[in-house]
């Protein structure tokens, strides 16, 4: 999902004042490209003396072939453990010694990582994160990534393995999509695979996707545009332009009919995922689907909630997310059954809830209270530079995702101009009952 | 391996090229010999904290954030689930789940509905030393939001089948628990640290029995004996002005008496320390990794040692780079991450070294916890002590960005009644510890050989090699026990 709102102090002064209409969303950027392909973009916000540090790779777990899945994320984590300049165990502690914290992440379609640190060290970020981006392998590399193999399995232990429902995460992306497509294994991977990793695979991924030109810095905060303008072409000069990376493309995904599976685990009450394939992310539906997520199970008046664990307390909890991704995108709806409820009974009523917004649209209210949640909430996401959920981040999100870092207000607009039928056509058109994964997860052995 | 020389070999010829065509173009390639010298140290701004009262006397602290058009609305209480009388430990984290439940003239469902509609989030929440109502609103609805809001924290009706259905989910939720190590270990640490009998060591929501048994009027008279003007504090974050605000919240708030007298409340005791170690094993069979967590009774928020406790702690596990992180997951891979905290509640709260590891190398971590527990005893080189304070110090400006942010800090005042200098004075507090004071502060506050061990995991693989390691008696506690 992207509800991210971003607005500049300096667009807001003088335009606010109570019951006023909803102010224009703008996050003010300068973007130019390096010689050798690196697309960068700076923000400039004082409200804290800090700034983020934000590189977005635009190759995921999407991108990894079978035999060997979580590979795009182990190779994340061998990102953190040095290059050619930068000895093993220097990233963090050079970071942390100058106030800073750091972190990356994966999924499919993407890897990111970012460093929050005090604005006086900007220029360590950027040694680190071009010495990475141009010179990763060293002579250590292979080492590392047998270390790294090892927290790469803790990881998912403890993510997955060791959590109730956890295969479920597994399970359904199996079941969504069919053998070899992009999306069709989690992110994590498997054992097997993770052990099969090798070095060559690093290197080849590296010379491959980690390249200037596949690759979207964000510097957002405390900054002087003009300075950290020349910073990146002093850092980034001599990070060499690879070959360009053509984008990820699978075919279109159609279920048939129905996929039904029932697993078993160590969990006391069972759980019910059903999941369909909705449009990609900023594609028409979207947003409508994220809609549709909002009015299903977003609050306690919401369709499903009330039904299911308001009234009838048949369900502990129910929730409904529009998953958006670059290729194609999920609706999924999870509930868990209360003691000694099963999980047809809350099948049925969910069908219910889905027919009857599939044969009425929503009341004006409830669009209107949804859009209003939808707004604050972007208000809310566009306080922070950085991290994970920050302006730095979402610069390069929407980047990637409409060519456009500001893309705040037209997120915004998409949500706004959706209409009570146009959700209630989503729903017939997005979510038949006929072609979808319907999964289980019942009380017995761990699979 | 040749095929790696020759990859290694093709890459650096495939640099060396570009790089060349790159140094005609430009200015020469950066000196990365070294990393650049960082710059100096930008100054702490503090916010401007605007006191006011109310005609009834409950205090209003103002901070104005204008930079989003965002309000943060928080009513701190200062009393929580510490204050649970005997036998009705969850009472209070219970009576604070309950107030949006029904309020003013409004049920749950028009409560939530109202709220929503306006854009707003309502949380009710309580822990050990305090209760709170947080509502935030796009300032554009403050005015039609705050009466909602006084409600709740005024007028909650407390209805029976709203109650009965709380119930109901709070209980499920604990039969889930013990499918999740996670959880478990959460309930049985604290237990084993503190016993049955002091508050902390049953979880603030309280164990099955006790929750089963609530009523309605055991919710009321927790609100009625802790929810006071006398005893609480409305803070304000946002993009607001006293001007603005004062006259709204005078509307809503100005009225509020207290009930009678304000009860007379036992402070939590400070609990018996530990004296030997021991073992406590909770069997999930079948575990892909234990949770471990070892510790014993660590220091109150009141503490002089806090800022040195941060520092040490940094160290010890606070950090990425800490001693227990590189040691379990970095150098030895046996875990995702570990780490440790002194848990600073109004009395001494746990002190804990903690991490997930995978089953079949638990007794090998349980044996490397320990030797970072007794090592950091040892002088701490001067190198990784001032990378410690640094990244407490230079990270301590970043912590007053967002409204959320700037609440919890008031928040942290209120509650811990520390005086508004707590926060300009930090900085320098932490800058000026020295080895030498930490190594005093270790040898009173980390003492291994005393800690307790609880270990939530496959015991059938675990329990030999931990009993080998030969800390201490073992002891098994039951999956049913932790929910008596």
């Amino acid at each position: 999902m992207t509800r991210w709102i971003a607005l500049s102090a300096l667009m807001l002064a003088g335009s606010i004042s109570l019951g006023a209409q909803s102010p224009v969303l703008s996050v003010p950027y300068t973007q130019f490209k390096l010689p050798n392909g690196l697309n960068v973009i700076l923000h400039r916000d004082t409200s804290v003396p800090v700034v983020s540090v934000n590189v977005w790779y635009h190759v995921g777990s999407g991108n990894e072939r079978p035999g060997r899945t979580g590979f795009a994320h182990l190779f994340e984590h061998v990102m953190f453990e040095g290059s050619m300049h930068v000895p093993e165990g220097a990233f963090d502690n050079w970071l942390e010694a100058a106030g800073g914290n750091n972190n990356g992440s994966t999924t499919n379609d993407r890897t990111n990582y970012y460093e929050d640190l005090p604005a006086n060290a900007l220029e360590l970020a950027l040694f680190l994160e071009s010495d990475r981006m141009g010179f990763l392998l060293d002579d250590k590399a292979p080492d590392k990534i047998n270390g790294q193999r090892d927290v790469v399995k803790n990881e998912k232990r403890q993510s997955v393995d060791n959590q109730p429902y956890g295969q479920a995460f597994i399970e359904l992306p199996a079941m969504l999509y069919p053998a070899g497509h992009p999306y069709s294994w989690s992110t994590i991977g498997s054992m097997d695979d993770l052990t099969a990793a090798s070095f060559e695979d690093v290197a080849r991924f590296f010379r491959t996707y980690y390249v200037p030109g596949n690759a979207s810095l964000v510097i957002a905060g405390d900054i002087d545009l003009a300075s950290t303008r020349t910073l990146v072409e002093k850092w980034f000069a001599d990070v060499p332009a690879g070959k360009p990376v053509p984008p990820l493309t699978a075919p279109t995904v159609v279920l048939d009919g129905v996929k039904k599976k029932t697993i078993t685990d160590r969990v006391q009450l069972p759980r019910l995922f059903l999941a369909w394939h909705t449009p990609a992310l900023l594609k028409p539906g979207d947003a409508a689907m994220d809609i549709v997520s909002n009015l299903l199970s977003g609050g306690k008046n919401s369709r499903l909630y009330k039904r299911l664990v308001y009234d009838l307390q048949i369900a502990q909890d129910v929730n409904a997310a529009q998953q958006s991704q670059a290729l194609d995108s999920n609706f999924v709806i999870i509930a868990t059954a209360r003691p000694g409820q099963s999980l047809d009974r809350i099948q049925a009523v969910i069908d219910e809830e889905i027919d009857k917004l599939r044969a009425t649209a929503p009341e004006p209210r409830e669009m209107t209270r949804a859009l209003n949640q939808i707004e604050a909430n972007f208000f809310r996401s566009m306080e922070r530079v950085g991290g994970f959920g920050g302006k730095a981040n979402q610069l390069n999100a929407y980047y990637k995702a409409a060519g456009t870092p500001d893309y705040f207000q037209k997120d915004l607009d998409r949500y706004r101009a959706l209409t009570p039928a146009d959700i209630r056509a989503a729903v017939e058109k997005y979510l038949p009952k006929d072609r979808r994964v319907e999964l289980s997860v019942v009380p017995g052995d761990k699979k | 391996m040749i095929s790696d020389l020759r990859s290694r070999i093709s890459d650096c010829l495939f640099a060396l090229m570009f790089f060349a065509v790159a140094a005609t173009a430009f200015a020469q390639a950066p000196d990365r010999s070294k990393p650049p010298a960082i710059g100096p140290a930008p100054s702490l701004k503090l916010p401007t904290i605007q006191k006011q009262k109310l005609s009834n006397g409950l205090g209003v602290w103002i901070v104005e954030h204008h930079e989003v058009p965002l309000a943060q609305i928080n009513l701190i209480v200062r009393s929580g689930s510490a204050v649970d009388p005997i036998g009705k430990y969850g009472v209070g984290s219970l009576a604070a789940a309950m107030l949006d439940e029904g309020a003013g003239t409004r049920s749950s469902l028009e409560l939530a509905d109202a709220l929503e509609f306006l854009g707003a989030n309502l949380s009710t929440t309580s822990s050990f030393d305090f209760s709170a109502v947080r509502m935030s609103v796009p300032v554009s609805k403050l005015a039609d939001a705050m009466p909602l809001m006084a409600d709740v924290a005024l007028r909650p009706t407390f209805p029976a089948s709203e109650l009965d259905r709380l119930k109901k989910e709070r209980l499920t939720a604990l039969l889930q628990a013990r499918d999740n190590p996670a959880a478990l270990i959460q309930l049985a640490f604290p237990r084993v640290v503190f016993g049955p009998t002091h508050r902390y060591g049953t979880s603030a929501n309280g164990s099955p029995p006790a929750i089963e048994a609530f009523t309605v009027a055991d919710l009321q008279a927790f609100y009625r004996a802790h929810y006071r003007p006398d005893n609480a504090t409305l803070l304000i974050v946002g993009d607001v002005t006293p001007a603005s605000v004062m006259p709204m919240l005078e509307k809503a708030f100005g009225s509020w008496k207290a009930e009678g007298m304000a009860p007379l409340v036992a402070e939590v005791p400070i609990a018996p320390q530990l004296k030997s170690r021991q073992i406590f094993i909770v069997d999930k069979p079948d575990a892909p990794q234990s949770q471990v967590r070892i510790g014993w009774v660590g220091v109150p928020r009141s503490t002089a040692d806090y800022a040195a406790l941060e520092v040490l702690n940094t160290i010890l596990g606070g950090s990425f780079t800490s001693r227990l992180n590189q040691n379990l997951r970095e150098e030895h891979g046996y875990s995702y991450g570990a780490s440790s905290a002194f848990d600073m509640r109004l009395s001494a709260g746990p002190f804990l070294a903690t991490a997930g590891v995978q089953t079949d190398k638990t007794g090998e971590a349980v044996k490397e916890f320990f030797n970072e527990l007794n090592r950091i005893g040892t002088l701490v080189p001067e190198a990784e002590l001032n990378k410690a304070k640094n990244y407490v110090a230079l990270g301590f400006p970043g912590e007053f960005e967002t409204t959320g942010d700037l609440a919890r800090k008031l928040e942290e005042l209120v509650i811990y009644s520390l005086p508004e200098e707590t926060f300009a004075k930090f900085v320098g507090a932490v800058t000026g510890v020295t080895a030498a004071d930490l190594q005093k502060l270790a040898a009173r506050y980390i003492q291994p050989d005393k800690m307790a061990v609880v270990v939530v995991g496959d015991r059938k693989v675990i329990e030999g090699p931990i009993r080998q390691l030969n800390l201490g008696p073992v002891n098994v506690i039951t999956i049913d026990e932790l929910f008596r």
